[in-house]
């Protein structure tokens, strides 16, 4: 095969190019900051954990830290449980309207989180979520909800509805059904649609940093901390930067293999 | 104790699925609902289950209206052509599924499970999941758990379509010995009239919706009620020519004049649909008797000892049966001779005036 090697270079090429920026991150969070300001330098040459010490240390980064997993994870549970029915239901029955609203509810996707900023710091302000990490978690199924609905519709459309009266035949009650005999068979899916969420929840910035302000600081808005009137300290934020990376890594290889299965039958 | 459909129909919108049928099922029997795709087979099936609501009539069971009774509550089974199993389910849990539900002891499931799996030769594959079976082994394995629940209606919807012909063969032999235990009421639909009459049983012929024909199977085919429940009942399909009988002579579409033989011979004079199978037409040299209808080839089907050929005679292309294999080439000419004695005589309406064998009854 002649174009094995060209294609292992290639691949390797893209591969490199997509890991510089993640080791210029990791190089600069092992750094000290005069290291940082001072020569260009491919890897540490004082290599130093202080960064990382600073955030074990201040419990306020821990704060922050459970803050963010906490509403990700809220987040995440609440869109794939609404999600569910609502996709069944798109999926498997007729009713008026269906198709409009389901478009209508992708439309969501596409309209930027800022525009419902205002409305939402207005509202939880009025109710006393604010500054909560429901705030947060539910300002996100904004955008989750719809797309787990997306996601998992494309799944339940390629289970066989035959199945479905097979089971409602065989004597199952609904809700038997779906547990027992459903949910496996779109595990798959639930991966897919779990993991989406996760991980536009756990990026998103905007939001998560206008609706709270002490007790639910987001990871994000800790990091805003960082910038101070002395300067930025370049390696306290590159090492936070790693350690928000780690999050969505492991949830990834958890979920590496729905996901490859997903991929490769659903709408993703 | 029989299972009743009393005149229902099934209508979405504008479009009629389902015209007007009645239909009566007795325990025990074999039902065989033929027609051909769309004819409504399977949305009659779905109505018999619950699994639809018929949107006009009554469906009786046991002289209970059970109409709105829901599918879960139904003493039913059914078996799809698309071989429907659970896929997370290993065979053994697909097959005690019903009984699972229905809240039986673990050694009456044990046992009846045990019971269909050895019935249906599943038992080496039980604790395989449908995905590792083969195409005949799911089948058998949505059939075992038909079986196991012990219904009182079970629905076989082109079970065996989807199968090679060998294990058609053997399961076809084998459903209804399989069921007889339960005293089940079988149906059983499918598209092919060889089939309805294998399975013996009784046969309903559905065409766009309605049933045209009920009886038993072999009577349905010798004696089609009308030319829709013949044409239905015919593979290959039935060859028809419309003739208008004056006196001692006939008149065919192409104007052409034959005397008026065979079953014409004792009708009263009007214009006639003449409908006759394979068998009644052959090709080669003319033979006393026989009406010789000269034409040309356009396809020859081989069929083990016999070959069915398409024979564009002017009046239609009619399919001729002949012994043996021959071959014949798209364009070649020749002569279809007819047996004006072995056709079925169909009235204006499409009713039946007579059959071959039958005295005239008009």
């Amino acid at each position: 095969m002649q174009s094995s090697a060209a294609n292992r270079v290639g691949m390797a090429l893209y591969i490199l190019f997509l890991m510089v920026p993640i080791y210029w991150l990791i190089n600069l969070s092992f750094k000290t900051n005069p290291d940082i300001l001072a020569s260009l330098s491919f890897w540490p040459q004082h290599p130093t954990l202080e960064n990382y010490q600073k955030i074990f240390i201040d419990p306020d980064w821990h704060a922050s830290f459970l803050n963010s997993i906490s509403y990700v994870l809220i987040n995440t549970v609440i869109s794939v449980a609404v999600a569910l029915p609502a996709a069944y239901a798109f999926s498997r029955y007729r009713f008026v309207g269906d198709k409009p609203l389901f478009f209508w509810l992708l439309s969501n996707l596409m309209a930027p989180p800022a525009v419902y900023a205002m409305p939402f710091f207005n509202l939880y302000s009025a109710v006393g979520l604010f500054d909560s990490i429901w705030a947060v978690a539910l300002a996100h199924c904004l955008f989750n909800v719809p797309l787990a609905v997306w996601i998992l519709e494309g799944f339940i459309s390629g289970v066989p509805r035959e199945i479905d009266e097979t089971a409602m035949i065989d004597g199952y009650s609904f809700p038997r059904f779906f547990i027992k005999i459903f949910l496996p068979l779109i595990a798959n899916g639930i991966g897919v649609a779990a993991f989406f969420c996760f991980m536009f929840s756990w990026v998103e910035q905007l939001l998560a940093t206008t609706l709270t302000t002490v007790d639910a600081k987001p990871i994000a808005g800790m990091m805003s901390r960082a910038y101070s009137a002395a300067g930025l300290d370049w390696g306290l934020l590159s090492a936070a930067g790693v350690l928000t990376m780690i999050p969505g890594a492991i949830v990834i290889w958890f979920v590496r293999n729905h996901i490859a299965k997903g991929f490769a039958l659903g709408r993703v | 104790m029989s299972f009743v459909l009393d005149q229902i129909s099934y209508r979405v919108g504008e479009e009629t699925f389902i015209d007007n049928v009645s239909l009566r099922l007795e325990p025990g029997s074999m039902n065989v609902l033929l027609g051909p795709t769309l004819s409504g087979k399977t949305t009659l099936m779905r109505l018999m289950a619950g699994l639809d609501r018929p949107t006009a009539g009554k469906i009786i069971d046991n002289g209970v209206d059970i109409t709105g009774v829901p599918v879960r509550k139904r003493s039913v089974a059914m078996v799809y052509q698309q071989f429907v199993n659970y896929p997370t389910l290993s065979v053994y849990e697909n097959i005690a599924s019903p009984l699972r539900v229905a809240g039986l002891p673990k050694a009456e499931i044990e046992a009846r499970v045990g019971r269909a799996a050895a019935l249906l030769r599943l038992e080496p594959m039980l604790k395989r999941t449908p995905a590792q079976l083969s195409g005949g082994q799911q089948q058998r394995t949505a059939i075992a758990r038909a079986l196991v629940k012990q219904a009182k209606l079970v629905l076989l919807d082109e079970p065996l379509a989807n199968l090679d012909y060998k294990l058609r063969e053997e399961l076809r032999e084998e459903l209804p010995r399989i069921f007889a235990e339960t005293g089940a009421i079988l149906v059983y639909a499918t598209t092919e009239p060889t089939e309805a009459l294998l399975l013996r049983g009784q046969t309903a012929t559905l065409w766009q919706g309605r049933v045209t024909q009920v009886g038993p199977s072999a009577t349905a085919y010798r004696e089609p009620d009308n030319i829709d429940a013949a044409r239905v009942f015919s593979d290959p399909p039935l060859n028809e020519v419309s003739v208008t009988k004056a006196g001692a002579m006939a008149t065919l579409e192409s104007g052409r004049k034959v005397p008026a033989e065979g079953v014409l011979s004792g009708m009263p004079d009007g214009v006639y649909r003449l409908g006759f199978r394979a068998d009644a037409v052959t090709i080669g040299h003319p033979q006393p008797g026989m009406l010789s209808f000269p034409g040309t080839v356009s396809v020859t089907e081989i069929s083990g000892s016999e070959s069915f050929v398409h024979v564009d005679t002017g009046l239609g292309t009619w399919v001729c049966l002949v012994e043996g294999v021959h071959q014949w080439e798209p364009g070649d000419r020749t002569e279809a001779q007819f047996d004006p004695g072995r056709a079925f005589v169909f009235g204006s309406q499409g009713q039946r005036v007579t059959a071959p064998g039958l005295a005239a009854t008009a």
